[in-house]
């Protein structure tokens, strides 16, 4: 970790509905940035998780309020993650390429702060909950230099199926895949046998953006997604060890999933879908 | 409403550390079990392996106990036993599963008492005092189907072994991936004889997650977090354990 100075700074966001957080989804960040930081020109310094908000119109979406509530437990953990309402606070759906705007111009807004120490608080609306006072913490962990450095490079986390949803069709627009991968860059968890890397080459814009999508394989591998565990939810199974100690308590106690639960949004169309008829 | 067989699900192995597939094992076994309706699951038994077991990396029992340990605090039917890891010499698993048995035997009168009724306490009670409708308890060994898999492995276990676990224990094997468990019973004669007494629950997560895949992340200064619960990983680090290179 020497020289961490010279290394280009790297906020990675999450989006998705996280519908619940689960293991999986903490570890898609800690893979990433053990990835980044051993390439020796990255430092990983943050991790942001969006929920989508209630009006993306997903079957079973509990109502955000819910999910925000198990990030922030399965971030309690964490030193580098936090949880951020910005989206989910919306009354509509947000793309994701705006998203990524949004926290861009957080982070700069951030940088430039930093170098005027004596500029008010930035408080921007819908900020984090997580901690009082984390200007602070992130001034904390930021090289002095920092002022000469720009803000740091914001880069969108997911996995491989998130990847491959470039390809559904009218579910992104091809304009916003450009921003997210031309503008900020993705880095993508894999594994061995999937075909991340034939979709790149299949897809012209993806194609053209490659140098700016980071493959990171997952070595040991792990199934675990929301749908299996709100299927072992309605059945009555354990989610143990699947979701954090804390989430699997706060499910327990709100009986927040159920076959009623599954219901929700039933014959909706998907925000994103609805928009692209329009 | 029927009586349900009282189970105790024993785990012997490594726990080089203790990782959350292992605890899922757990999970997963007692849903499945409880989900037939025959079985009631009582408690859960993970008992590391001894140091004379002599395995390469193996880490001294007293940081393997002091993890599970950890790992179980949130566990309220799980725990930890330490007879095995403290025994003077390596000890086979049947020899475990005898001592665990002959344990739940010693333990069932008080077991009764705390479960049982004001009524059923009145009736007068002699010599092995098993009220008819209660049925005897049973104690299994928890596995995954790499486990099965070592049963073909030749001088690893011996036949007569084999054939006690499997008719007078029995087992309850979760499935791993790559593992095919039927046709590694339908391989052996024995475990073909007694497949009556052998649960195969299919694991829906399935991971590839092993105790060797953590240590080669730790020492290589990879994340694990979230692999194993955070006690575990602040031990690990505290200790200075699994920090070489294994050769």
């Amino acid at each position: 970790m020497e020289n961490l100075e010279n290394r280009t700074e790297v906020v990675l966001l999450a989006c998705g509905s996280f519908n619940p957080i689960t293991n999986m989804h903490l570890r898609l960040f800690e893979l990433a940035k053990d990835y980044m930081n051993a390439t020796g020109e990255y430092n990983v310094i943050k991790g942001i998780i969006s929920p989508v908000g209630d009006a993306y119109k997903k079957k079973g979406l509990i109502s955000a309020h819910h999910r925000v509530v198990m990030a922030e437990l399965a971030t309690q953990t964490s030193k580098w993650l936090e949880v951020d309402t910005w989206e989910s606070l919306h009354k509509e759906w947000i793309e994701t390429a705006k998203v990524l705007t949004y926290h861009q111009q957080r982070l700069e807004a951030r940088n430039s702060d930093d170098s005027e120490p004596d500029s008010a608080s930035l408080v921007l609306p819908g900020g984090k909950r997580k901690r009082t006072g984390d200007a602070q913490d992130l001034s904390e962990q930021k090289p002095s230099a920092s002022q000469k450095k720009g803000p740091p490079q914001l880069k969108l986390l997911c996995g491989a199926d998130f990847l491959e949803s470039f390809g559904v069709p009218n579910l992104w627009k091809l304009e916003d895949i450009a921003t997210i991968v031309g503008k900020y860059g993705l880095v993508c968890i894999t594994r061995s046998g999937n075909n991340a890397e034939k979709f790149i080459y299949e897809s012209d814009i993806l194609w053209k953006h490659r140098n700016n999508i980071h493959l990171v394989n997952e070595w040991i591998t792990n199934d675990i997604s929301s749908t299996k565990i709100r299927r072992a939810l309605r059945r009555g199974q354990s989610i143990r060890y699947l979701v954090p100690e804390a989430v699997q308590q706060y499910i327990e106690k709100h009986n927040l999933y159920s076959s009623e639960s599954e219901d929700r949004n039933t014959g909706c169309i998907l925000a994103p879908l609805l928009k692209a008829k329009q | 409403m029927k009586c349900k067989i009282p189970v105790i699900l024993l785990a012997c192995g490594s726990f080089n550390p203790v990782t959350n597939m292992h605890l899922r094992l757990f999970e997963v076994a007692r849903d499945h079990l409880h989900q037939t309706g025959m079985y009631q699951v009582i408690e859960g038994i993970i008992s590391p392996v001894n140091d004379k077991y002599g395995k390469k990396d193996l880490a001294a029992a007293k940081h393997r106990v002091a993890m599970v340990q950890l790992a179980l605090q949130t566990s309220n039917w799980i725990r930890v036993d330490q007879w095995e890891s403290e025994q003077k010499e390596w000890i086979e698993t049947v020899q475990v599963l005898r001592h665990h048995y002959s344990e739940l035997l010693r333990s069932l009168p008080r077991r009764k008492e705390a479960t049982s009724s004001r009524a059923e306490s009145e009736i007068p009670t002699e010599g092995i005092a098993t009220p008819a409708h209660t049925a005897a308890p049973e104690l299994k060994l928890l596995c995954g189907s790499d486990v099965l898999k070592t049963f073909q492995t030749p001088n690893l276990w011996k036949d007569e072994h084999i054939q006690e676990i499997v008719e007078k224990f029995g087992l309850v094997c979760v499935t791993r991936a790559g593992h095919d468990p039927k046709q590694y019973i339908s391989e052996s004669a024995i475990l073909t004889r007694y497949q009556h007494n052998i649960h195969l629950v299919k694991n829906v997560v399935q991971s590839d997650l092993s105790a060797t895949a953590i240590r080669q992340a730790l020492c290589r200064g990879q994340s694990v977090k979230y692999l194993l619960p955070d006690s575990v990983i602040s031990y690990i680090e505290d200790h200075n354990l699994y920090l070489e290179e294994s050769k």
